[in-house]
């Protein structure tokens, strides 16, 4: 849980109000923080669908977070494109990084590869964190990035920054 | 009741609402009969309405939000009703124009159109306020009557020959955000 709680704390220090997801394993016990936490949490059906939540959020005036994983970012690429790239929105994106770090389901594979080719692609910045790494931190700069830029920005988080992965 | 006579009608029954407005013809239409700066117009991410007009209600609940979905825009977000129904906002309704067809693209016919029920598909979903109107008047009716829910809006296919949305997409959304933090009236 502490390493959830550091990215939870970043996400109030950016006075984040609004969390919409869909969950990966990973990621539970960060959904569970923000479940006990003031962010209202919408658990989405698909990532697109977040968003266009964050996004109408953001022009209601609230700062979002799209929490997911990384097969997510396929399933919402024209609305990060044709919307928040088109009206410069700012989004941040935690994203759990499957696919990489001698991952074991093979599916994860493909998308864990392209998930940054994609990112470039896209012109959306992000950031890496992995063991050791500071959560709080990663999220601050990436939302900083979001909001100067006014686009989506994303954290990509490896499973070693949830628990020691085998070499 | 042509889709530019239902948003029309929506436009003058609903001035006190922040509006989404699905991408294509409704835009196109809805500002040639009703330009309002509290108009999201959409040049892009169909079937997204109901979910931008989602976060926009989440995050001003003291607004009263509308988003205008096509039945083909719907099918591609399904999902959309769901999360409408689990949150049951007060403040949210979702409209959706159902010609049966990708008006903008042509008017071909979708597949829900053969033998489905957008009505069924929310209700089903869970949401607990749904409405079918065909005439105008019973949608003038319907749009002073709802607090929340959805409208299925029996509309016919055919587009009118209106221009585009004048407007950048930066000035959409100045214009937009700058209506949402105007105080209520």
């Amino acid at each position: 849980m502490k390493k959830a709680a550091e990215i939870l704390e970043g996400l109030k220090a950016c006075n984040i109000g609004l969390a919409a997801s869909v969950p990966c394993v990973n990621l539970s016990s960060l959904l569970k923080c923000i479940d006990d936490s003031e962010i209202k949490h919408v658990a989405v059906s698909r990532e697109e669908e977040g968003v266009g939540i964050c996004a109408g959020a953001h022009l209601g005036g609230m700062n979002a977070v799209l929490i997911m994983q990384n097969s997510g970012l396929g399933n919402s690429i024209n609305a990060l494109a044709s919307l928040d790239l088109l009206y410069n929105i700012p989004l941040l994106m935690i994203m759990s990084h499957r696919g990489v770090e001698n991952e074991s389901v093979c599916a994860q594979v493909p998308m864990g590869e392209l998930t940054i080719p994609l990112l470039n692609d896209l012109g959306i910045p992000y950031l890496e964190i992995k063991g050791g790494d500071d959560g709080k931190n990663a999220v601050l700069k990436a939302w900083e990035c979001a909001e100067s830029q006014q686009k989506p920005s994303a954290v990509l988080v490896k499973p070693s920054y949830w628990k020691k992965v085998s070499e | 009741m042509k889709r530019i006579d239902a948003l029309e009608i929506i436009a003058s029954n609903c001035k006190d609402s922040l509006i989404i407005c699905n991408i294509g013809f409704p835009c196109r239409e809805l500002c040639s009969v009703g330009d309002r700066p509290e108009t999201f117009y959409m040049l892009g991410s169909m079937g997204m309405s109901s979910s931008i007009g989602l976060g926009v209600a989440l995050a001003a609940p003291h607004k009263k939000v509308i988003s205008i979905d096509g039945d083909g825009a719907v099918l591609m977000n399904l999902g959309s009703l769901v999360t409408i129904a689990s949150l049951d906002l007060d403040n949210y309704v979702l409209i959706i124009l159902d010609n049966g067809a990708y008006g903008s693209t042509g008017s071909q016919p979708t597949s829900l159109s053969k033998k489905g029920s957008l009505c069924q598909i929310a209700s089903g979903a869970g949401v607990s306020y749904v409405e079918e109107v065909k005439e105008k008047e019973e949608l003038e009716v319907a749009l002073n009557n709802i607090k929340k829910g959805v409208i299925v809006v029996k509309i016919e296919v055919g587009n009118s020959q209106v221009p585009l949305v004048p407007y950048s997409p930066e000035e959409i959304k100045k214009n937009f955000m700058a209506a949402v933090s105007q105080q209520v009236q």
